[in-house]
């Protein structure tokens, strides 16, 4: 029996096509994925992702634990502040990508992929031995990401704080009339917030109601996870469980930025290390395709007739309206702007090897 | 949902509409709501016949793509030229300007083997 998020009766009175996705009842699209990716890029859309996994550590040692959890430094956060960030096992291998979300120097909250939520709770518990409370809170919070360029007008519009924040920043506001978290963060490289609340449908459906009424000037738009995708892509996010996992340590997957190797300790730390010292034996590329033909996600990449590689994340992009593509290749064939074959139903189409985003304003 | 009462229909939700001695194909109202926004149709453009449940080409859409099976075989008189610069004809028209190909039936018997409107309406829980 699949989950429904507070929000389930409203994806339902628009119609939206509904999949079950990580145990969850969600709204692939609306209307089309076309249109919902193009309501964020020109103006402003709203998000359910409300099944995403928020954990909670709190205790004197909190900062210590997230230190040895996460890649990235967590001690370069002040209250107020988001930072993205992995977790990895000792192998180097990816357990999930996450935000940490610095409350204070005691109360940190993790934001996991949902299909992730359970292994990751789990394996937060194995590696406590800083005596944190890890309290996992995701059954009792929304989360709305409202994204877009008239994102900002549309919340300030709700509330009465002024919403100045910052590209990873966050507050405490009370938006709609509901006491949230309103983040400075999103999965889609526009302008954007994410609204993370407690409560029930009603309080669910106040937020969503607010926020359609302040958008409709804007002509704001409820958006699925289609379009989510589609979003991503096109700035090259990495998504968990296509272009990174447990198979794939952070360094070839372009996520070194994260990777603070020069942290005391972390899980993984000493693997990843050595990955670097032996130098990388593959790498994530973004692939941009100027046929009529489409990558997928499984799709070989071939060099001289052999296998270099195989696609982790592909479809159309629908701002460029060309194919475009996340490909793990052999390092000797991750060259910016040299052309690599696609196999794509038995035809060898050309790519060329990009740099990100994808999609340049 | 509509699903003509004069159309034939195969259990991978093509359609043929079938004049004189000549069908014309297209996907179902169905398929273009289950592959969502149509982006590009690629079929042969010298592709001369069709083979009865064989691949005549591929549909694709944002999220995935899909192929085309012939529901009949027959000799290509016709492929739909405007799909070419408007493939989202086919999720605004799928009976109508979305139709793909036509062709001349080689063996009009099997058109026996394929679904009526109340089957595939069965087959797609309406």
């Amino acid at each position: 029996m699949s989950k429904k998020t507070a929000f389930y009766e409203i994806h339902k009175s628009y119609n939206a096509k509904i999949v079950e996705f990580a145990g969850y009842e969600m709204p692939i699209q609306y209307s089309s994925i076309i249109a919902e990716h193009k309501a964020v890029r020109n103006a402003v859309g709203v998000f359910d992702v409300s099944h995403m996994g928020e954990v909670f550590i709190r205790g004197e040692k909190a900062l210590d634990f997230v230190q040895e959890i996460t890649t990235n430094d967590a001690s370069k956060l002040t209250p107020g502040r988001v930072q993205y960030s992995a977790m990895c096992y000792p192998d180097g291998g990816i357990v999930d990508d996450l935000l940490v979300y610095c409350v204070s120097n005691e109360e940190y909250m993790l934001v996991v992929n949902a299909s992730n939520l359970e292994k990751d709770f789990s394996w937060m518990n194995v590696n406590n031995s800083f005596g944190v409370e890890i309290v996992n809170e995701s059954d009792e919070y929304s989360l709305l990401a409202v994204q877009g360029p008239d994102s900002k007008n549309v919340i300030q519009k709700i509330t009465d704080q002024d919403v100045n924040l910052e590209y990873y920043h966050f507050m405490k506001a009370k938006v709609a009339g509901v006491d949230m978290i309103l983040s400075r963060t999103g999965y889609t490289g526009e302008l954007g917030y994410e609204l993370y609340f407690k409560g029930d449908e009603a309080a669910a459906k106040q937020v969503w109601d607010a926020l359609f009424e302040a958008g409709k000037e804007f002509n704001i738009q409820p958006v699925g996870l289609g379009a989510r995708d589609s979003l991503r892509l096109e700035m090259g996010f990495c998504l968990y469980g296509n272009d990174i996992d447990q198979t794939t340590n952070p360094l070839e997957a372009g996520l070194g930025w994260i990777t603070k190797l020069s942290k005391k300790s972390f899980i993984g730390k000493e693997s990843i290390l050595k990955v670097k010292e032996e130098g990388l034996k593959r790498k994530l590329i973004p692939l941009l395709i100027d046929d009529k033909a489409f990558p997928r996600h499984g799709y070989e990449v071939v060099a001289n007739g052999k296998k270099v590689g195989v696609v982790t994340s592909g479809t159309v992009s629908p701002i460029l309206e060309k194919g475009i593509a996340l490909a793990y290749v052999e390092t000797e064939y991750a060259v910016e702007k040299s052309v690599i074959n696609l196999l794509i139903r038995g035809k060898e189409v050309p790519s060329t090897v990009v740099r990100l985003p994808f999609l340049t304003r | 949902m509509n699903i003509p009462s004069d159309l034939k229909y195969t259990n991978d939700h093509e359609w043929i509409r079938v004049e004189g001695n000549i069908g014309t194909i297209g996907i179902t109202e169905y398929a273009q709501g289950e592959l969502g926004d149509v982006v590009f149709v690629d079929i042969d453009p010298n592709l001369s016949s069709l083979t009865a449940g064989a691949n005549f080409g591929t549909i694709e859409a944002v999220k995935t793509v899909s192929e085309l099976l012939a529901p009949v075989s027959g000799k290509v008189v016709e492929l739909n030229s405007k799909l070419t610069d408007s493939p989202e004809t086919i999720n605004a028209d799928p009976y109508g300007e979305g139709w793909m190909v036509k062709v001349e039936l080689s063996n009009p018997s099997e058109l026996d083997t394929l679904l009526d409107s109340e089957s595939y309406k069965t087959l797609i829980g309406q």
